[in-house]
């Protein structure tokens, strides 16, 4: 398991082809979970505010980041450990995802994003009555 | 197929950019050709050279600057820092965990030495750039051949 999560770390680009020329990379995730909300963090490095896009449909909630390329002029890029492109990442949303309160920030390249669950997903207590 | 939608787009291009980013994707077709090693490292950088200066960049998204060390002895330079793993709090639990954790040190051998108070560093959106200017003395001089008689 923890060899296939570092392989997902950024690498695989998509099965499905692509509108646009450049792969999309799978960016790593973190999911913190409790009784009322889910906390999912992601790593989008190169990603701000304005090039993060989250969305919620039928249940799937995709997080899209786009990236700009590395360009110096005057430089070739003689060595490298990563590549550049665009990220994306889709997650099944399973519990009752209260859509309108989702909140988003963008911070360092990382995307932190709430998903506050609706009353009904939050586990009820229920009492027991000992007679 | 597609085209540009107007001729104002068309003339926008840049063909040394196009050139450049179609020498790249070849590159990278034959990544084989780049030295590059398996991704098992962290923070996974690239090394981009040209005539007096080197710059480095490095993908360490949600650090702060502050927990960065940037050191350059001779022609090597030296990263190391921590991103420390988030604190849950009561009644959180992790349901994935993928984002690698805890200090690193990376040592990275550059095709010159270069002018240690010189290099400068910035960090946005999650991503290190250092510039590394060469130093003087490594500057490859030219030699003008004399003529004898």
């Amino acid at each position: 398991m923890a060899e296939e999560r570092k392989e997902l770390q950024k690498a695989e680009p998509l099965d499905a082809e692509r509108v646009e020329q450049a792969p999309a990379f799978i960016p790593a995730v973190d999911i913190v979970e409790t009784d009322d909300r889910a906390l999912l963090t992601v790593d989008l490095p190169g990603c701000d505010e304005s090039s993060v896009e989250v969305h919620l449909e039928e249940g799937v909630l995709t997080v899209r980041g786009r990236v700009k390329p590395d360009d110096f002029p005057g430089h070739d890029l003689t060595y490298s450990e990563y590549r550049v492109g665009d990220f994306e990442r889709t997650f099944t949303v399973s519990e009752l995802v209260d859509s309108e309160k989702i909140e988003a920030k963008v911070r360092n390249g990382v995307l932190e994003l709430t998903l506050p669950k609706v009353a009904a997903a939050q586990p009820k207590k229920i009492q027991v009555k000992v007679k | 197929m597609l085209w540009p939608r107007t001729m104002r787009e068309l003339w926008s291009l840049d063909p040394g950019q196009e050139m450049r980013r179609i020498q790249r994707e070849v590159n990278r077709l034959f990544s084989g050709f780049i030295p590059s090693v398996a991704r098992r490292v962290f923070p996974a950088v690239n090394v981009w050279t040209g005539r007096d200066d080197a710059v480095v960049t490095a993908e360490i998204p949600g650090i702060k600057p502050d927990d960065l060390e940037i050191s350059v002895v001779g022609d090597t330079l030296i990263l190391s820092g921590s991103r420390p793993p988030a604190e849950l709090k009561e009644g959180e639990t992790y349901n994935r965990q993928e984002r690698e954790t805890g200090t690193f040190t990376r040592k990275i051998q550059l095709p010159f030495r270069v002018e240690p108070d010189q290099v400068e560093a910035s960090y946005s959106k999650g991503v290190l750039r250092i510039d590394l200017p060469r130093l003087e003395a490594d500057k490859p001089k030219q030699i003008a051949v004399k003529a004898s008689n």
